[in-house]
């Protein structure tokens, strides 16, 4: 083990959906010194786990299991002869693009890059993070987590169950458990809608005969060693519980789908600016953050709904890294992208359009803050109007995208581009 | 036949083991529950308090101050973190200035030096984060922090290496005495000894009332806290306290060894001393009453609650020492409530050489002082991280993400003397599970890691012993069953 310092043109920290895509665009497009660092054991991410179909419907036409998915990526970065060095951790990330990681082959790693594509993934939150009150027994788990002891120990982690929130996550396991042989009582969401992708909650609760109780929480956890029980109530416009709604449920196990955090520790390390809004980096319309040089893309810069838009992503962002280290930054003219009414966590946050030459289209993706029906999605600068598309439905628990064209980005001329959820077309 | 039975171990119970290791003597510790810092030690706000508030002339306050005195040292040998960023007494009322000036006094009285009553200007320059709303403060710069189960651990290790059985998983259910034989009588039957020593915490009062003539009433004051993760920088220094009030020092804002913010504790008297249930109306209390000192404290930051129970003596002082009205060869520590912590070294050595002195014990001539715990990976420099990487490729592993702790620290923790034998269990000795994703990752892999060490199977680790498994059944068995 050497403590020289390993120069690399581009390093890539992850090796899942996001990281390898990324990884296979910079590569296409010619950068030929990068490396891949993954936590675990192999590539492929959070896929690995999902070994429910539903995967690559936009990319590929097809429906892959996560696996599946996850393959064809691995494959083609085989292909591309990508090194991907699997249990390394990264441990910090500098502002200076100083990457430090560790593996049990090569124990402590000092690389220095020249440009770095943030791909670390989100996490779940956890029981704690949401202050329910009751005992702290054994039982509880984020739905993730128990996923990966039912498709990867092989373990069931419980026989009856109550879940809480109704993320994709939390859905996709109340059908795993349940084919498993475990009652699922009930799935409880704090907000008036689901999380959730619609056909999650048709597949894997209305197939299954399965409760999805609206404006409910937990407010109560008991049992002292195991799980025994928790208390469910329904909650008013507060979001608070209200008293005489309580229903008992006699459980061992209580899943918890209640949001994803992208995992940005190591982006804060490198001095890059996080949004309130998503939980990731502010990025430019080539998804590189405020730090030269340093992009992020998939679940770390936003959460998605489905890895297809993930890869996606990634792609442009591995694209725009190889850009980045073939020609240096071209003079640009910054422009912000605002959150307008209905509207939560645009990105890109900003567009760095080139001086001189064409433009290229950009795809914003972003949620609206709750469910909006016979909606116009409107994108102005100043009192322009550039786009007014109708949308029969839009909900939290689907992004919602439009389309910048390089007719709308020249027209900007220098204004902020404000996204909107109107009830009408503006006049 | 053993020398001396200690029940409970929490933090005194190990510190006392401790001590009494340093004499020749056959020692056990019994514990109801399945490891040790399980009650309050492993629940508390991780304070050294300076020794100011205790009245002067009592228990707690000599005791709090040279416990406060030997920390330091004592934590360095264990190698257990341990900090002193000092501490302020918030008052927010212009009457509260009478009261800080009272503590000022009150700390000389117990030989606290450099505290002093300061300013809302200079508070804020100090600690810019703390409400505007201030009117004066104590300044406590002796004020410390200090990783409780990890120092109850760290003690229980070096008592059990020096010879002190740990009988965990071990109810003390009575006592009786018998021709100058003392008879413990547990839940995996009896023990004797010569003589017995009531650590129980917050369940002392039982056992105590069994012997002596002079009957205590312990009472369970529950605590509940919120834990916020660690950022850079961190937003408080300083353990920030407010006034005292009857039930105690009150909610704090503090930072805790490992740059985590704490709030609370509230102070609510329950009727059962396991409750260590959160509720939502304490866990609001202590919300509400920590905003006074920190308006902006930020809920998305919170990764856990939790919650202690204090064993409160309506007499309100610490009682030490031979129990009263008993046969000889009983003594006890109990109503050690807060600054028990604190107090907890002075307690364990006075405690425990008056014990050996009763038993007239010689010194244990094999005693071996203890080695440091080793740095935490995640405490390293690179250098230090390629060293440990050369002696132990293991160190290359990160198992806990979020707290950067490596299977190498996870398997030491399973075979250390008092070793982990559960997911909380590691937790409390390494931190991994601790942070911000709460075990969501790396679970699976500590309970790979427990059953391999343990040489159990993956359905058999539990969460914390006892009746907490946290898997079911193999997939195959649970489909068969239904």
């Amino acid at each position: 083990m050497s403590e020289k310092v390993i120069p690399v043109d581009l390093l890539v920290v992850g090796a899942g959906p996001a990281g390898l895509a990324a990884a296979i665009a910079a590569k296409s497009a010619g950068v030929m010194d990068l490396v891949v660092l993954e936590r675990e054991d192999e590539p492929g991410g959070i896929l690995n786990q999902c070994i429910h179909n539903g995967f690559g419907l936009h990319r590929f036409r097809e429906e892959l299991t996560g696996p599946e998915y996850a393959w064809r990526d691995i494959l083609k970065a085989r292909e591309l002869e990508i090194p991907v060095h699997c249990g390394t951790t990264v441990l910090s990330v500098t502002r200076g693009k100083r990457v430090t990681a560790v593996s049990r082959e090569r124990g402590l790693e000092v690389y220095q890059a020249r440009a770095v594509i943030l791909a670390m993934g989100c996490r779940e939150r956890p029981r704690g993070a949401l202050a329910i009150p009751g005992t702290r027994p054994a039982g509880i788990f984020s739905a993730g987590t128990a996923q990966k002891l039912v498709n990867m120990a092989g373990f069931m982690p419980g026989r009856r169950v109550v879940i809480l929130g109704s993320g994709d996550i939390g859905l996709i396991m109340a059908r795993r458990m349940t084919l498993q042989g475990a009652r699922v009582l009930a799935c409880v969401e704090l907000m008036p809608y689901s999380s959730g992708l619609n056909r999650n909650i048709v597949q894997c609760l209305h197939d299954y005969g399965i409760p999805l109780l609206l404006s409910h929480t937990v407010v109560d956890v008991k049992g002292r060693g195991r799980l025994s029980g928790v208390t469910v109530a329904r909650v008013g416009e507060d979001r608070r519980p209200v008293p005489g709604t309580e229903i008992e449920y006699e459980c061992d196990t209580l899943l918890l789908s209640v949001g994803l955090i992208p995992e940005n520790e190591l982006s804060l390390g490198a001095g890059v600016r996080l949004s309130p809004a998503t939980g990731g980096p502010v990025v430019n319309d080539k998804l590189e953050t405020n730090v030269h040089g340093v992009f992020s893309c998939g679940n770390v810069l936003h959460v998605h709904d489905l890895v297809d838009f993930v890869s996606r992503e990634s792609a442009l962002a591995g694209a725009a890294a190889a850009r980045y280290l073939q020609a240096g930054k071209p003079p640009f003219d910054r422009v912000p992208v605002q959150d307008g009414q209905g509207v939560r966590g645009t990105v890109p946050q900003r567009l760095d359009l080139p001086r001189e030459g064409e433009p290229e289209a950009v795809d914003l993706m972003f949620r609206p803050d709750r469910v909006y029906q016979n909606h116009y999605v409107t994108l102005s600068a100043g009192d322009r109007v550039l786009l007014s598309q109708r949308r029969l439905i839009l909900t939290p628990g689907e992004m919602a995208e439009a389309r910048l064209t390089p007719e709308m980005l020249k027209a900007l001329r220098g204004s902020a581009l404000r996204v909107d959820i109107t009830p009408q077309k503006p006049a | 036949m053993y020398d001396a039975v200690i029940i409970g171990a929490g933090v005194i119970g190990c510190a006392l083991a401790q001590r009494l290791s340093e004499y020749a003597g056959r020692f056990a510790v019994v514990e109801r529950a399945p490891d040790v810092s399980e009650g309050a030690s492993k629940a508390n706000s991780g304070i050294v308090h300076a020794g100011y508030d205790a009245a002067a002339g009592s228990e707690k306050a000599r005791l709090n101050v040279k416990g406060a005195g030997m920390m330091p040292g004592l934590c360095a040998r264990l190698g257990v973190p341990y900090g002193n960023p000092g501490a302020m007494v918030l008052g927010f009322d212009e009457s509260d200035r009478e009261t800080l000036e009272g503590l000022s006094r009150n700390a000389v009285l117990n030989g606290v030096s450099g505290c002093r009553v300061i300013g809302r200007e200079e508070i804020l320059a100090l600690e810019p984060h703390v409400n505007p709303a201030v009117v004066a403060a104590l300044l406590v710069p002796s004020s410390g922090l200090v990783s409780p189960y990890e120092l109850t651990c760290a003690l229980a290790d070096t008592a059990c290496e020096n010879g002190v059985e740990f009988l965990l998983d071990t109810e003390a259910l009575g006592l009786s005495h018998d021709a100058g034989v003392w008879t413990v009588r547990t839940s995996r039957g009896p023990l004797s000894a010569r003589a017995v020593v009531n650590c129980a915490g917050a369940l002392a009062g039982v056992l105590h009332n069994q012997i002596s003539t002079r009957p205590v009433n312990i009472v369970a004051r529950r605590g509940q806290y919120y834990l916020l993760d660690h950022s850079v920088p961190l937003k408080f220094r300083r353990t920030l306290f407010q006034v005292p009030t009857r039930m105690g020092k009150g909610v704090l804002v503090s930072p805790t060894t490992h740059g985590n913010i704490l709030l609370g504790p509230t102070a609510e008297d329950i009727p059962d001393a396991l409750d260590t249930a959160t509720t939502r109306g304490g866990l609001d209390d202590a919300l509400k009453k920590a905003r006074l000192t920190d308006p902006e404290a930020d809920l998305r930051q919170v990764i856990t609650t939790f919650s202690g129970i204090r064993a409160h003596e309506a007499g309100g002082d610490f009682i030490i020492g031979r129990v009263e009205g008993a046969p000889e060869g009983a003594f006890e520590a109990i109503g050690i409530e807060s600054p028990g912590l604190s107090a907890a070294p002075a307690i364990g050595q006075e405690l425990g050489d008056w014990v050996a002195w009763y038993l007239k014990l010689g010194r244990n001539l094999s005693y071996t002082a203890p080695r440091p715990l080793p740095k935490p990976f995640s405490g390293m420099s690179d250098a230090e991280r390629r060293e440990a990487y050369e002696n132990d490729p293991e160190y290359g592993r990160i198992v806990c993400r979020c707290e950067q702790v490596t299977e190498a620290e996870v398997r030491r923790a399973i075979r250390r003397p008092v070793g982990a034998r559960s997911l909380d269990g590691v937790k409390r000795r390494t931190r991994a599970g601790m942070g911000r994703c709460q075990g969501g990752f790396c679970s699976t892999r500590v309970m790979e890691l427990l059953s391999e060490e343990l040489g159990v199977g993956l359905e058999e680790v539990t969460k914390a012993g006892g009746q907490s498994r946290v898997l079911s059944a193999p997939l195959r068995e649970a489909a068969r069953d239904e």
